[in-house]
């Protein structure tokens, strides 16, 4: 398997606050790989840092072998690394069908209407509201919208920060199956989860971050038959 | 004169404080920024035009141009030099350069066109027309008209251009912008660019109705056009187009009926009045979110 990321020993600071302290992992084509975590564990320090958002002090993050240490957010999306931010963050004031139109702002105008169509057989729900504005969605359906947006980029690599935040078990269900779904198709995943039951079942491998470095890695299935992992992460 | 008349050139006057307090607005939106140099943005235009047009005799619509050109490179010069690197500044720090950059402009005016007047020639003849019993110059016609077409342009780029909607994307959301691969810092500069040139055509039109040109032209339109703004809803095109004819016509009307001396006073009192009963401004209603 080809691997896609590598973030080999970055450092990342808050002003004097060390977030995140040497962690190193790597991506496979067609992997869903998780990052698991509790609060401030610096999950989603590590996607931002990823997506350009924040820097590494060290180390480096290669994507297809190349550093993103000097490319602008908006460039690395274009190369094909595109994250579902924590929280959705889609566009409130916009209509469901321009934030997918968003969504491709790096891809040609020719095959945005294919990936509409793509897109709206994934989630039929934001077919129905194509016209609606996103502030008036649901919190479920914001997640599939922001989901939706992420895959209009067409990406090699896609990255979700708590897809699981703040929705009800089943739409949690729903949104794992969808999840599932994608990888079936060969979407290459990082996913960050607090819901670490959830996460560890669908993933193939798992990195364990606590105060900003990796304590535990292995399989999605060593990791939930871990010990220790149930005690601290799955309440058993 | 009738009402209607006293209507019509507050709906003139308006107008050019609608298509200024669109400036403000449009780079309050997507920067969240005051732009208190934008005024003297419109002196500059003013300026160009002058001595393109009244010095040396260029055709009139192609001095318009001009100043456009080079009001539009002025605003992205401005945005690069002063307001880029303070980009992740407190917003007082922004301000206060803002505030710098209107003296520096004014001051440079001064140094290169000195203090004196200059008679600016209106860039249509001079002339009248009646209307059904109502006498209308040109240059009111002239400035409604190119208000309400730079309304249906704008509200059509921003509505239906990829490079419009990405305007508004990152006015909502600047990182969420940035995670679809939208260049934040070129949309920036669109913005002050497309600001920068409509300031340039509310020069022309303001001094072709006001012909006196001098280094502080802009000051005083500019602060009006920054009230139209925020009583129309800072942020909102629609809102600075209705908070720029409103605020035209409650001029005019005060000072044909109430007193020129006051009609000043009038306008910031009733934008006090509407903050109070609507502090987000006339359209400036932002939708509510479930989450």
């Amino acid at each position: 398997m080809a691997q896609i990321l590598k973030v080999n020993d970055i450092n990342v600071y808050y002003g004097s606050i060390h977030a995140i302290k040497g962690i190193s992992f790597e991506v496979n084509e067609g992997e869903i790989v998780t990052l698991i975590g509790a609060n401030g564990a610096g999950k989603s320090t590590t996607l931002n840092t990823i997506s350009g958002l924040l820097r590494s002090k060290t180390g480096s993050i290669e994507f297809f072998g190349e550093s993103l240490a000097k490319v602008a957010p908006h460039k690395i999306v274009e190369r094909g690394l595109v994250m579902v931010p924590e929280g959705r963050r889609i566009f409130t004031q916009m209509t469901v069908e321009e934030n997918l139109e968003m969504g491709a702002y790096s891809q040609p105008n020719s095959g945005i209407k294919a990936s509409l169509e793509e897109v709206y057989e994934l989630f039929p729900r934001l077919k129905e509201r194509r016209t609606q504005i996103g502030g008036t969605l649901s919190g479920g359906e914001q997640q599939m919208l922001a989901m939706g947006r992420a895959l209009m980029a067409k990406p090699k690599l896609i990255m979700l920060d708590e897809p699981s935040m703040g929705l009800a078990p089943i739409l949690v269900d729903h949104i794992f199956d969808i999840i599932k779904s994608l990888h079936e198709n060969g979407a290459t995943i990082l996913l960050v989860e607090q819901n670490a039951q959830a996460a560890l079942s669908v993933a193939d491998r798992a990195y364990v971050l606590e105060t900003g470095k990796v304590v535990m890695s292995g399989t999605g299935k060593e990791l939930l038959a871990s010990d220790q992992i149930k005690k601290a992460y799955l309440g058993a | 004169m009738s009402f209607l008349n006293y209507l019509v050139s507050g709906l003139s006057l308006g107008s050019v404080y609608a298509i200024i307090a669109l400036g403000y607005t449009m780079v309050y939106g997507i920067a969240k920024m005051l732009n208190f140099a934008h005024g003297d943005v419109i002196m500059v235009g003013a300026y160009i035009c002058f001595f393109a047009f009244t010095r040396y005799g260029l055709n009139p619509f192609l001095s318009v141009v001009l100043a456009m050109l080079v009001c539009t490179c002025l605003g992205i010069v401005i945005e690069k030099l002063a307001y880029k690197p303070l980009r992740a500044a407190p917003s007082l720090a922004v301000l206060i350069t803002a505030i710098g950059v209107s003296y520096l402009l004014q001051n440079l005016a001064l140094l290169f066109w000195s203090s004196n007047p200059k008679v600016f020639n209106p860039i249509i003849p001079n002339k009248s027309i009646n209307i059904g019993g109502l006498t209308v110059s040109y240059i009111t016609i002239l400035a409604i008209v190119v208000c309400v077409a730079i309304m249906i342009v704008l509200t059509t780029f921003i509505n239906k251009t990829k490079l419009g909607k990405a305007m508004r994307a990152v006015s909502e959301d600047k990182g969420a912008a940035q995670l679809m691969g939208i260049d934040v810092n070129t949309t920036i500069s669109v913005t002050f660019a497309i600001g920068s040139g409509l300031a340039a055509i509310a020069g022309v039109l303001l001094c072709s109705a006001y012909p006196n040109l001098t280094p502080t032209t802009g000051s005083m339109p500019g602060i009006k056009a920054f009230t139209a703004a925020v009583f129309g809803g800072i942020g909102s095109i629609p809102g600075a187009f209705l908070g720029g004819l409103l605020l035209g016509i409650i001029e005019n009307l005060a000072k044909a009926y109430i007193s020129t001396q006051i009609s000043d006073a009038i306008v910031f009192g009733v934008l006090i009045i509407v903050l109070l009963v609507k502090p987000a401004g006339l359209l400036g209603k932002p939708t509510r979110e479930k989450v």
